[in-house]
C-alpha cells in the first residue's frame, strides 16, 4: 500500500446534527512524523482516537494495511489494534503493575490470555523489553511499580509499551502535555527516534506549536473540526496560526 | 502467532548474541514458595472438609421438589394476618433495634475511650477495654439472645439487651479507632488553655470524631434492625416470635407474609439511613 | 466556629430531647420496667452461678460441632469467593451490557435481602438438617456481600488504564487481568477476608435452626439446662474466632508481601 494510513470523509458527531469532525480526508505516508495542531475542542483528540476506534466514528473510511478499519469485526479490530501503538497524554499505565509488566502489555494482542494471566512471556519478548528499557533510559527500573515513577519516566514506559507491539503505526495523543518543557523535548526525541528505527509513520496530537515545528516533518492544522493547513512546518505563517487558533496574544 | 520477530532495537556493543537472555520473574522464590504452601494447605483443608462433612445426596436431589412444595404452600400470601399478628411485633422489633443501639452507644463511649491509647495511657486498661470489645463481637447476637432469654425470660427485654451486648463491641472498636486517629494539635491547643479533661474531650476530641460517630451509629442501627427481626426465633421478642410460631404451626402462608414484612422493614431502614447520611454527613 | 455552635444549640437540644422521649416511650412499650430489670439481674446472678465453672460435659459432641462449624465456614467461604468473582464482574456496568449486569446485580441483592438465619431455615427445609444447609446458607451470604462490594469496586476503576490495554488489541480476558484486576484485587482480598471472618461467626449460629455446626450443640445444651456446658461452648466459640482472626492476619501478610507495596 502506498500510504501508511488513509482517511476518507471521516465524520464524528456526539450529538446528532452537531459534528465534531467534518469529513476529514488525510493520507499519511509510510514514514513521516505528522503533528496535528489546533485549539482544544477542535477534534484533534477525537480524530486520533477514531483511528484505532477507541472512539467510534459516525461515517467515513480509514484504510490501514489494506483494510477499512471501520468495517472490521471485533476480532479483526483486535488484530488491527495490535499493529497500532498508542501513547497517551496521561501515560495510562497500569499503576499497580511493575514497569516490566506494563511494557509487556504491548504483547497482549499477540499472546493467549492464559499465558498473559500467568505472566509466561516469550524469553525473546523479555529480552526485547530489557533492551527497550535501556533505549529509553530506564534500565534497572523493571521491578518498580508504575505509580512510583515520575511523569517523564512514565511516558517513556508508555512509549516502550507501544513499541513492544511492533506496530506499523504510532499514535500519540498529546504525549507531552503533562510534562515539563525539558522532559517534553526528551520524550519527543525518543518518539521520533523510535519511528525512524521502526520505519513507520507517527501521528502526534499536540498543542505546543514550537515543539511540533521542531520535530515533525509535516504539520496539520485543525480548526472547527476540519483541516485548514497541511504542509511543512516552515510554511506555518503567523496569519495561518491566527486562523487556526484565533487571537495573537498567546503567540509570545 | 508466527509473525516474524523484529530485530532487537538496541543492542549494546559486544553483547549481541553472547550474553544469555535476561529473565524476569513476577515473584521471588520465597514469595512463590509461600504462595504454593498456602494453596496446598487450603486445598488439603477443602478436600478433607468435603470428605468429612455429612452430605446426604438423596436430600440434594430432593431439594427442588422440596423447594417447590415449600413455595406452593407459601403462596398466596395471607395478607389478612398483618393486622392481628404482624404489625405489633414489627413495631416491637424496631423498638428493640433502636433501644438496643442506644444502650450500646451509651456503654460503648466509655469503653471506647478506655481503649484509646492516646487518651487513657494505662496499657492494662486499654487491653481490658479491647478484650471486652472483642468478646462482645465474637458472640453472635442470636447466642446472646439465647443467654438473655435464660436470664430475663422470653420477651423483648432479652432481645434488647442482646442487641446492646453485640453492638457494644462494634461501636466501641470504631470509636476507639477514631479517637486514636485524632489530630493531636487541636487537642494540645485546648489542653494548653488549662481546661479540665472532660472539656478537653468535649471540645477537642468530640468535633473530630462526631462524623464517624454518627456514621457508625447509623450503620449499626441498620444492621440491628436486620438482627432484631430474627431474635424472636429463640424467644427474644419481635417479629421473629411470630415467625417461629407460624413455622411450628406450618402456617406457611403467614410465614411468607412475615418474610415480606421483614424484607420491607429492612429495606425501609436502609433507605432511611441512606437519606439521613446525605443530610447530616 | 464557636459562634456557629452556639447558634445551633436550640436545634441540637431539641434533638436530644426527642431522643430521650423516644427512649422512655419505647422502653415502656417493651415493658422494660426497672423492677423487671432488677429481677433479671438477680436471675442473671443465679444464671452466672450455674454457668461457672464451665464444664465440657460431652467433649466428643463439642469437638464434632466445632469441627463442623469450621468446615462449614471454610467450604462456604471458598465456594462464595469463587462464585463472587464472576458474579461481581458480571454486575459491573462499565464492563458488561445491561442484560448481563442487571440480572447479576438483582441476584446479588436477593442474596443480601435476608438474615442468614432465615436463609438457613429455608435451606434446611430444602436439603434437610445438617452441614449442607449451613454451607449453602453462608455461600449465599458471601455472594451477597463480596459480590456487591466487588461490583462497586470495579465500577470505580480508572478507565484510562483499561483504555490503554484495549488499544494494544488484547483479548477480553487479558483486558480483565491487566486492566481491571490490578486495580481491584487488593480490595477484593479485603472483602473476602472480612467475609471469611463473618462466615466463621455465623457458622457457629446457624446450627440453632438445624443447619449444622456447634450451634446445634449449644442449643441442645441450653434446652437441657446444662448451663455450665453452654458456658464452655461459648468460650470455645470465642477462642475459635480469635484464632481465626489471627490466621487471617497471617494470610493477608503472605499475600500482601507479594504486592510489593504498602496497604492500599
Amino acid at each position: 500500500m502506498a500510504h501508511g494510513l488513509s482517511i476518507r470523509r471521516l465524520e464524528k458527531s456526539y450529538i446528532a446534527g452537531k459534528p465534531v469532525l467534518h469529513g476529514i480526508n488525510l493520507d499519511i505516508g509510510q514514514q513521516e512524523v505528522v503533528a496535528i495542531i489546533g485549539p482544544s475542542g477542535t477534534g484533534k483528540s477525537t480524530l486520533i482516537r477514531c483511528i484505532n476506534r477507541l472512539v467510534q466514528p459516525t461515517a467515513g473510511e480509514i484504510w490501514f494495511q489494506g483494510q477499512d478499519l471501520l468495517t472490521l469485526s471485533r476480532r479483526g479490530l483486535r488484530e488491527a489494534r495490535r499493529q497500532i501503538g498508542m501513547v497517551f497524554q496521561e501515560y495510562n499505565l497500569v499503576e499497580r503493575l511493575t514497569v516490566m509488566e506494563n511494557i509487556l502489555c504491548g504483547r497482549l494482542g499477540y499472546m493467549s490470555a492464559w499465558s498473559a494471566w500467568w505472566r509466561r512471556y516469550h524469553p525473546q519478548d523479555i529480552e526485547q523489553a530489557f533492551a527497550l528499557l535501556e533505549q529509553v533510559g530506564l534500565s534497572g527500573l523493571e521491578h518498580q511499580r508504575a505509580d512510583s515513577l515520575s511523569g517523564g519516566q512514565r511516558q517513556r514506559v508508555g512509549i516502550a509499551r507501544a513499541v513492544m507491539q511492533h506496530p506499523k503505526l504510532l499514535l500519540a495523543d498529546e504525549p507531552t502535555s503533562s510534562l515539563d518543557p525539558k522532559t517534553s523535548v526528551e520524550v519527543m526525541q525518543i518518539l521520533v527516534d523510535m519511528g525512524q528505527q521502526l520505519q513507520i509513520p507517527i501521528v502526534i496530537n499536540m498543542h505546543d506549536v514550537v515543539l511540533a515545528q521542531k520535530f515533525a516533518s509535516r504539520i496539520i492544522g485543525m480548526s472547527g473540526g476540519s483541516i485548514v493547513y497541511d504542509g511543512a512546518p516552515g510554511g506555518l505563517s503567523e496569519s495561518m496560526l491566527q486562523a487556526i487558533y484565533g487571537g495573537e496574544t498567546w503567540l509570545h | 502467532m508466527t509473525e516474524p520477530r523484529m530485530p532487537l532495537l538496541a543492542q549494546a556493543p559486544g553483547t549481541a548474541q553472547l550474553a544469555p537472555p535476561r529473565t524476569w520473574v513476577r515473584f521471588s522464590a520465597a514469595e512463590r514458595a509461600a504462595r504454593w504452601l498456602l494453596l496446598v494447605v487450603l486445598l488439603a483443608a477443602v478436600i478433607l472438609s468435603i470428605r468429612h462433612v455429612e452430605v446426604i445426596p438423596e436430600f440434594l436431589w430432593d431439594a427442588p421438589a422440596q423447594m417447590h412444595d415449600l413455595l406452593s404452600r407459601m403462596w398466596p400470601i395471607d395478607w389478612s394476618f398483618y393486622g392481628p399478628g404482624v404489625h405489633q411485633p414489627l413495631i416491637e422489633t424496631l423498638h428493640i433495634a433502636t433501644l438496643g443501639t442506644v444502650i450500646a452507644i451509651v456503654l460503648a463511649i466509655p469503653i471506647g475511650i478506655l481503649s484509646a491509647g492516646n487518651i487513657v495511657r494505662a496499657k492494662s486498661l486499654n487491653l481490658l477495654a479491647r478484650l471486652i470489645l472483642v468478646a462482645s463481637r465474637s458472640v453472635n447476637s442470636l447466642i446472646w439472645a439465647l443467654l438473655f432469654v435464660g436470664v430475663f425470660g422470653p420477651g423483648a427485654l432479652a432481645g434488647t439487651v442482646a442487641i446492646a451486648c453485640r453492638s457494644v463491641g462494634f461501636v466501641g472498636k470504631l470509636i476507639g479507632e477514631a479517637l486514636e486517629e485524632c489530630d493531636i494539635k487541636a487537642v494540645e491547643a485546648i489542653r494548653a488553655t488549662g481546661a479540665p479533661p472532660m472539656t478537653v474531650l468535649a471540645k477537642a476530641y468530640w468535633p473530630q470524631v462526631a462524623p464517624t460517630f454518627w456514621s457508625v451509629a447509623l450503620f449499626r442501627w441498620d444492621i440491628n434492625v436486620r438482627e432484631s427481626a430474627v431474635l424472636g426465633l429463640v424467644g427474644a421478642g419481635g417479629i421473629g416470635m411470630a415467625l417461629d410460631t407460624a413455622m411450628n404451626l406450618f402456617q406457611w402462608d403467614r410465614v411468607s407474609l412475615i418474610l415480606v414484612a421483614i424484607f420491607v422493614i429492612v429495606l425501609a431502614a436502609e433507605v432511611g439511613v441512606t437519606q439521613l447520611r446525605k443530610r447530616i454527613l | 466556629m464557636a459562634a456557629l455552635a452556639f447558634r445551633r444549640r436550640p436545634a441540637v437540644w431539641l434533638g436530644w430531647l426527642i431522643g430521650l422521649a423516644y427512649v422512655i416511650y419505647a422502653a415502656a412499650q417493651l415493658d422494660l420496667s426497672w423492677p423487671r430489670f432488677l429481677l433479671g439481674l438477680d436471675n442473671g446472678a443465679k444464671f452466672l452461678d450455674r454457668m461457672f465453672p464451665p464444664v465440657i460435659i460431652q467433649p466428643d459432641t463439642m469437638a464434632k460441632g466445632l469441627l463442623e462449624s469450621l468446615e462449614i465456614a471454610l467450604l462456604a467461604s471458598v465456594l462464595g469467593v469463587l462464585l463472587s468473582l464472576p458474579i461481581g464482574i458480571m454486575g459491573a456496568r462499565n464492563l458488561m451490557p445491561w442484560w448481563v449486569s442487571t440480572p447479576a446485580r438483582t441476584g446479588v441483592a436477593l442474596c443480601r435481602s435476608f438474615h442468614p438465619v432465615i436463609v438457613a431455615i429455608v435451606f434446611v427445609k430444602a436439603v434437610g438438617f445438617g452441614a449442607m444447609a449451613g454451607i449453602l446458607t453462608l455461600t449465599v451470604a458471601s455472594i451477597g456481600f463480596i459480590g456487591k462490594l466487588f461490583t462497586e469496586a470495579i465500577e470505580e476503576i480508572s478507565p484510562k488504564q483499561v483504555e490503554a490495554v484495549r488499544a494494544t488489541g488484547a483479548p477480553f480476558v487479558s483486558l480483565l487481568s491487566y486492566g481491571v484486576f490490578p486495580q481491584v484485587m487488593s480490595r477484593f482480598v479485603g472483602f473476602a477476608s472480612y467475609q471469611v471472618d463473618s462466615n466463621l461467626r455465623n457458622s457457629t449460629m446457624v446450627g440453632i435452626v438445624g443447619a449444622g455446626g456447634i450451634g446445634g450443640t449449644l442449643f441442645s445444651a441450653f434446652q437441657r439446662y446444662d448451663y455450665d456446658f453452654v458456658c464452655a461452648i461459648i468460650l470455645a466459640i470465642v477462642a475459635m474466632i480469635m484464632i481465626g482472626e489471627t490466621l487471617a492476619r497471617w494470610v493477608r501478610r503472605i499475600l500482601d508481601v507479594d504486592a510489593k507495596s504498602g496497604d492500599d
